[in-house]
């Protein structure tokens, strides 16, 4: 049995989970997500800015302090920390952990290769839309191929302390040390599938032990210190998600089929670049107190496909808000929205879409919103998105002279102008897989 | 007798792209009956009206007493195009638990 936890479920997660991953409880391997789709144009840009930049910022300072640590306990790090630049992510690394041996695995990073692509026939439609990658190729900023587990575990073979990859799937980072430390191979159909379950399980961090539940949620206990979810693989594909003891939060069968429908598409066919999961043969039992003990996972063969990962600039956008108590919060917030959209029509601004929301009456659930007949107070949230920047620019200046020039009671406009944001768009694809080769390279 | 959905079901929602999905489980396993028979693809898109431009598919996971839903086109365009407040669909779970469903007295029996 091997011990496997997630101790980030994205850029951004809570810093402490995993200090305690590694040091209040047993554990063989950490791993760490830190990339979500969007997340790769963002490194890209600042390694534009700087060549020395575009990884996660967080991970080489996190490896310096866990990492006296995890060289005692012989943990393992395996993280898709690299970004779009994982030489440099490895470089300051060893800056800060010199004693540690880091792997490097290279060949996800496409951009350079998109062009011969196009040429050789390889249209790169848009997944969702169905359009040819022609139509953006000049405002391409970054192009990613999902890699999988298996990359990742030869990697670990190369013995090294820590694993650094750029955009692999986040269910690869838990499989691959089940492949590489069970000996799994590429067509172990169930197992891998089973391994990749596990993955998805923890790679959303404390989703799996009591975060975002929405069962008993005010009973979850200690939600202060959350433990991070921890999955005891076992050799023939069953395992035990379960997390430290004496950590807060919980795990259930409850908690854990919550995170199984987490961003899940068709059940029976989760695909990822290591085999097509079958979430309907999941089994779930109790098996003690936070522990639950996963069977029966069967998989298929994977597909002859990559997904890409592409971000290119797609136009600007903007949101504001004010604040408009009570009588009348509503009336008064509607009021408003109506007398920015006529100036802004007076003004000539064409904008691709004009979204308005009131916080506090029915923004997040729309028309399945609960009836909100006297709300206190009602937050007025203005968005706009378009191709003209200026066009953005003019609407960040037309909220907050209603203060003074609009509906009685407005307040809450203390950050002054909402900023423009550049929306950088998501476009995903397939190509053939035998177009991507990976490599590993190790430093120390 | 009609019943919110949440007292005998819990969930969560996500994103992918412009699509949310929705995961909707049984407490009691016996009740994924209930919830295949209430909750029907056609029921949910009525339910979220204009808030769901496309279309909702329905899939059903016996094995977890859990029904999974994807709301096409439901998210503003999506990641970082939506202008949303909840642009990755995080609450939907929760307006679906809100909705009303129909139930025998004796589908309640053992419930408290």
């Amino acid at each position: 049995m091997i011990r496997i936890a997630n101790g980030q479920g994205f850029w951004g997660d809570w810093l402490e989970a995993p200090v305690r991953l590694v040091e209040d409880g047993p554990l063989d391997y950490l791993v760490l997500d830190y990339l979500a789709e969007i997340t790769m144009s963002i490194v890209q840009k600042q390694k534009e800015r700087d060549p020395a930049q575009g990884y996660a910022s967080d991970f080489p300072v996190l490896i310096e302090r866990i990492g006296a640590t995890i060289k005692d306990r012989n943990v393992k790090v395996i993280a898709n920390a690299g970004g779009v630049n994982p030489v440099a992510c490895a470089r300051e690394v060893r800056r800060l952990a010199p004693h540690l041996k880091v792997a490097i695995v290279h060949g996800d990073d496409v951009f350079p290769h998109l062009d011969q692509f196009l040429s050789a026939g390889h249209a790169m439609t848009n997944m969702d839309t169905g359009e040819p990658l022609s139509t953006i190729r000049s405002r391409i900023l970054s192009a990613n191929a999902y890699i999988g587990a298996f990359p990742l575990a030869a990697a670990l073979a190369t013995g090294a302390d820590i694993v650094i990859a750029g955009r692999c799937t986040d269910t690869a980072l838990a499989l691959a040390p089940m492949i590489h430390h069970f000996g799994w191979k590429e067509h172990d159909w169930d197992l891998l599938a089973a391994g990749t379950i596990a993955g998805h399980i923890i790679e959303c961090g404390a989703q799996a032990t009591g975060g975002n539940c929405q069962i008993d949620w005010e009973s979850i206990p200690d939600m202060a210190n959350v433990g991070y979810p921890i999955v005891e693989a076992e050799p023939d594909g069953s395992f035990t998600v379960t997390k430290h003891a004496g950590s807060g939060g919980r795990v259930n069968t409850s908690v854990v089929k919550e995170q199984l429908l987490y961003e899940l598409g068709d059940p029976r066919n989760y695909i990822t670049p290591d085999c097509v999961a079958d979430f309907t043969t999941i089994q779930l039992a109790g098996a003690g107190p936070d522990r639950v003990r996963v069977s029966g996972i069967r998989g298929r063969a994977r597909t002859p496909f990559l997904k890409l990962s592409i971000s290119y600039a797609y136009g600007w956008k903007s949101i504001g808000t004010l604040v408009y108590s009570s009588p009348d919060a509503r009336a008064k917030a509607q009021a408003a929205d109506r007398i920015v959209r006529q100036r802004l029509y007076q003004l000539g601004l064409h904008f691709e879409e004009i979204h308005t929301e009131f916080l506090g009456v029915n923004a997040c659930h729309g028309p399945a919103a609960l009836p909100q007949l006297h709300a206190p107070e009602v937050q007025l949230r203005i968005g706009v998105r378009g191709q003209d920047r200026k066009a953005v620019d003019r609407f960040t200046r037309e909220l907050i002279p209603l203060v003074l020039n609009g509906p009685p009671t407005a307040t809450g406009f203390g950050d002054g102008r909402p900023p423009v944001r550049e929306v950088v768009a998501y476009w995903p694809a397939l190509v053939p897989r035998e177009l991507i080769s990976t490599r590993v390279e190790v430093v120390e | 007798m009609k019943i919110p959905l949440s007292r005998i079901a819990h969930g969560r929602s996500g994103d992918k792209g412009d699509t949310s999905n929705i995961g909707i489980i049984a407490i009691h396993p016996r009740h994924y009956r209930v919830l295949v028979r209430e909750v029907t693809a056609a029921g949910v898109k009525q339910y979220f009206g204009d808030l769901v431009r496309g279309k909702v598919e329905r899939f059903e996971l016996a094995n977890l007493g859990a029904l999974n839903f994807l709301l096409h086109e439901s998210l503003g365009g999506g990641g970082t195009l939506s202008l949303r407040v909840d642009a990755q669909g995080k609450t939907l779970s929760a307006a679906l638990l809100a909705m009303e469903i129909n139930v025998e007295d004796s589908e309640l029996a053992d419930i408290a």
